[in-house]
């Protein structure tokens, strides 16, 4: 018998630790010991927190949204198998929704307590690696995930053999294997959740990725926003070295590998591999023309071979179960399984794993549950923002590489976005733009300038004074910068634009010919009205207002003059009662 | 440019008078002042022992390694990371990706914005909360989130935040013994 607490960071967030400390209260009180074990996120974020009972014989009972009040209930059923009344136990459909998924990046996060190495081990963990140095060649590891037909799960897709091929063939030594978790896309925690989750497979698949290169050194490059991903990862290393599966002459083979830890410091740029090199290095993160290659020259000039948190994930379970069974999932170009960060107006927010090849309608219908509120679903951004925002009449497109290439956006490191009909696109292209003009590392013109002009155009068009030619104009920046950029983040900026002008020119139009927001979402284009019936004349909005466009008497209802109104929202945040009304 | 020479005049001027104690950072120094690559970090542990960067130190820090203040500077200043102005005792981080955005982040900025009388990036006058936009937080399912001296609050709402913010405020080291001025 033992209890099993969600310990990610979406599930300390959702007060995990609070549950975790009542527990021991409550045990302590009872004076009946139970083994509490931790564990990372299993991908139900919005079921969060989330608390495990696991019987003698292995059944596992799950409860859901757990409270500090449910605790003695829950307790009741692990120890004397009474009925719980409050406590939610996991209902059928969010069961079948975890059915529905395959788990090889995964398999381990939300199952095995990441800070104990022994339940790695008990679960074929290092066994690839071993494996790998007692039975294979370097160039047999490189077969093997050749024939996988593994790609880049960091976003560009490209076929990791290859990467790993034009490494292993350098000449020159030392070689450097590095763990690319720079996760920058404001959307997207796959890579975190790993980290959190199952930091073995990760330090494994470098492991491995390291004999295939000749590599005896590796480095994880963690946003230093995750600070539990680095604390799990320390203990994982720390474990490692002492079991001897880090360090000198590791399983008696001769072959020496360790890994350490640097901790990013904030820019979206770094995933980018040249920039994540010079970040490595100490400088500012700018990226660099290439060739040469990482492969050739990379980490102070020596050939480096960068993969992300996700693809050395895969690396394991990989080489342990053979790259044809890898293969046998997924389609044609794009095999295996994929992670998705499903979040926005979505019912069940959180991380799943698919198989390649499944339709965004099962991924965000049968999988995701749909859209919140029963409001009607309007678009799902994909990859971030170097991706594109993705229309109903596209529903049924497969999630691989070719396919959502084709829509405009990319298949990206794994966010989903989810947007219902209350989502304004053209302040969503803002949006993007906003960030990468803040992220762009002011290398290149194009992408230093160009983002900034496109981003004024565009907050022109969502505050009402967009003028006709507006939309021309950001499709040539858009062009230019596309050109003129000697990185992916200048690359791909201008595709957030470029696909919602694509499937949603209208609204655009709406913002500049009618001055209406049809998502009824920029401020500068609602009329603000009070609702008679629920305004109570408290005068909170009239207090606030900062143009007086407020007026009535005290415990009457309040009018606003619009020729006053300079449409700031202030009185919509400051009303309690939801007496002001925006269209 | 003129940013950057205002900075060096200022270093060459107060190079002698080191106002911050070094014994912490001095512990640093030695284990990363010869390994190259390592200003990353160095500013990394600075900022852990003094909340922010102060002009002395990374005087102090460039005379140790060796290393010239304008790329210092400008590693400092390009990440997000780095602070170079101390921040209120609860630093407020307030996630604004895309999930936060699409589940009204906006009108929750707007919310502390007006309770706090600050702005984005500013400390309020008693000191006490410094308000920080940040990219993303990595709890998307739990949006809009925010983050105070390392505690999330999920979901958040206007009403939320600003009863948040109240008991913080009641709670401040600053505010002992002071009437609740909310």
């Amino acid at each position: 018998m033992k209890i099993i607490i969600g310990q990610g960071s979406c599930g300390i967030a959702a007060g995990a630790d609070k549950v975790t400390v009542a527990i021991q209260k409550e045990l302590e009180s009872r004076n009946h010991p139970l083994e509490i074990e931790l564990a990372g996120c299993c991908g139900t974020c919005y079921l969060e927190p989330i608390v495990d009972v696991v019987s003698d014989n292995g059944q596992k009972t799950t409860f859901v949204s757990v409270k500090p009040e449910h605790i003695a209930e829950i307790l009741d059923f692990a120890i004397h198998q009474k009925q719980p009344k409050d406590a939610v136990i996991m209902g059928d459909n969010d069961q079948a929704s975890l059915d529905k998924q395959v788990r090889i990046a995964l398999r381990n996060a939300g199952v095995l307590n990441p800070e104990k190495i022994e339940d790695y081990l008990a679960n074929d963990g290092y066994k690839a690696i071993q494996k790998c140095l007692q039975e294979m060649t370097p160039q047999d590891v490189i077969e093997d995930v050749k024939i996988s037909g593994l790609r880049g799960r960091g976003g560009a897709g490209f076929p990791t053999w290859f990467k790993w091929q034009a490494a292993n063939q350098q000449k020159a030594t030392p070689k450097y294997i590095v763990c690319n978790g720079d996760e920058g896309d404001p959307g997207a925690f796959m890579d975190r959740s790993i980290l959190e989750g199952d930091p073995h497979s990760v330090i494994e698949g470098m492991m491995i990725g390291g004999y295939a290169i000749g590599a005896n050194e590796g480095i994880i490059y963690v946003r230093a926003e995750y600070p539990l991903a680095i604390k799990r990862l320390e203990i994982a290393l720390k474990q490692a070295r002492e079991k001897g599966i880090l360090g000198k002459n590791i399983f008696g083979t001769g072959f020496d590998f360790d890994i350490w830890i640097k901790a990013g410091a904030g820019a979206f740029v770094c995933g980018e591999e040249t920039a994540l090199i010079a970040s490595l290095e100490g400088q500012r993160g700018m990226p660099r023309l290439k060739p040469p290659f990482p492969a050739q020259k990379g980490y102070w000039g020596k050939p480096t071979n960068i993969n992300n948190v996700e693809t050395f994930a895969n690396i394991p379970w990989i080489l342990l179960s053979g790259g044809s069974a890898f293969a046998a999932l997924g389609t044609e170009k794009s095999k295996g399984t994929k992670v998705f960060a499903l979040a926005g107006k979505i019912q069940r927010g959180g991380l799943i794993e698919i198989p390649m090849g499944l339709t965004l309608r099962e991924v965000i219908y049968d999988i995701g549950g749909g859209i919140q509120d029963n409001k009607a679903f309007k678009a799902v951004q994909m990859g971030g923002p170097s991706g594109g925002c993705i229309p109903a009449s596209l529903l049924d497109t497969p999630i691989d590489y070719e396919s959502i290439t084709a829509t405009g956006a990319i298949m990206g490191s794994g966010g989903m976005i989810v947007m219902d009909e209350t989502t304004c696109m053209v302040d969503m292209a803002r949006f993007f733009l906003d960030f990468t003009c803040k992220e762009s590392c002011g290398k290149c013109v194009q992408c230093r300038v160009g983002t900034k002009r496109m981003l004024e155009i565009l907050e022109r068009i969502t505050n009402g004074e967009g003028k006709d030619g507006d939309i021309e104009l950001l499709e040539d920046l858009c062009q230019k910068v596309k050109d003129g950029s000697l990185c992916a983040l200048g690359g791909t900026a201008p595709n957030p634009v470029l696909t919602t002008l694509q499937y949603f020119r209208d609204e655009y139009e709406a913002h500049i010919y009618e001055h209406r927001c049809p998502a009824h979402n920029c401020k500068k284009l609602l009329t603000y009205t009070i609702k008679e019936d629920l305004c109570v004349g408290c005068g909170a909005c009239a207090k606030k207002c900062p143009s007086d466009a407020i007026s009535g008497e005290p415990k009457k209802v309040h009018s606003i003059h619009q020729e006053l109104c300079i449409k700031c929202g202030t009185c919509k945040t400051v009303c309690t009662f939801n007496a002001i009304e925006a269209l | 440019m003129s940013e950057l020479n205002q900075f060096n005049n200022m270093c060459k001027k107060s190079s002698d008078e080191l106002t911050h104690d070094t014994s912490q950072l001095d512990e640093v120094l030695k284990v990363y002042k010869n390994k190259p690559g390592s200003m990353i970090t160095i500013l990394q542990k600075a900022q852990d022992i003094y909340g922010y960067l102060p002009k002395d130190i990374i005087c102090y820090i460039s005379q140790e390694t060796l290393i010239k203040t304008p790329i210092i500077y400008g590693v400092a200043t390009f990440y997000t990371q780095f602070r170079l102005q101390p921040v209120g005792e609860y630093l407020i981080l307030l996630c604004k990706g895309t999930a936060c955005h699409v589940n009204g982040a906006n009108e929750i900025e707007q919310t502390i914005c007006d309770e706090l009388n600050i702005q984005n990036g500013e400390t309020t006058e008693d000191g006490i909360f410094t308000l920080n936009n940040v990219a993303c937080l990595g709890c998307c399912s739990l949006s809009p989130v925010m983050m105070i001296n390392g505690e999330t609050y999920a979901k958040m709402t206007p009403k939320k935040a600003r009863s948040i913010l109240r008991d913080l405020r009641k709670k401040s080291k600053l505010n002992a013994g002071k009437e609740d001025q909310v």
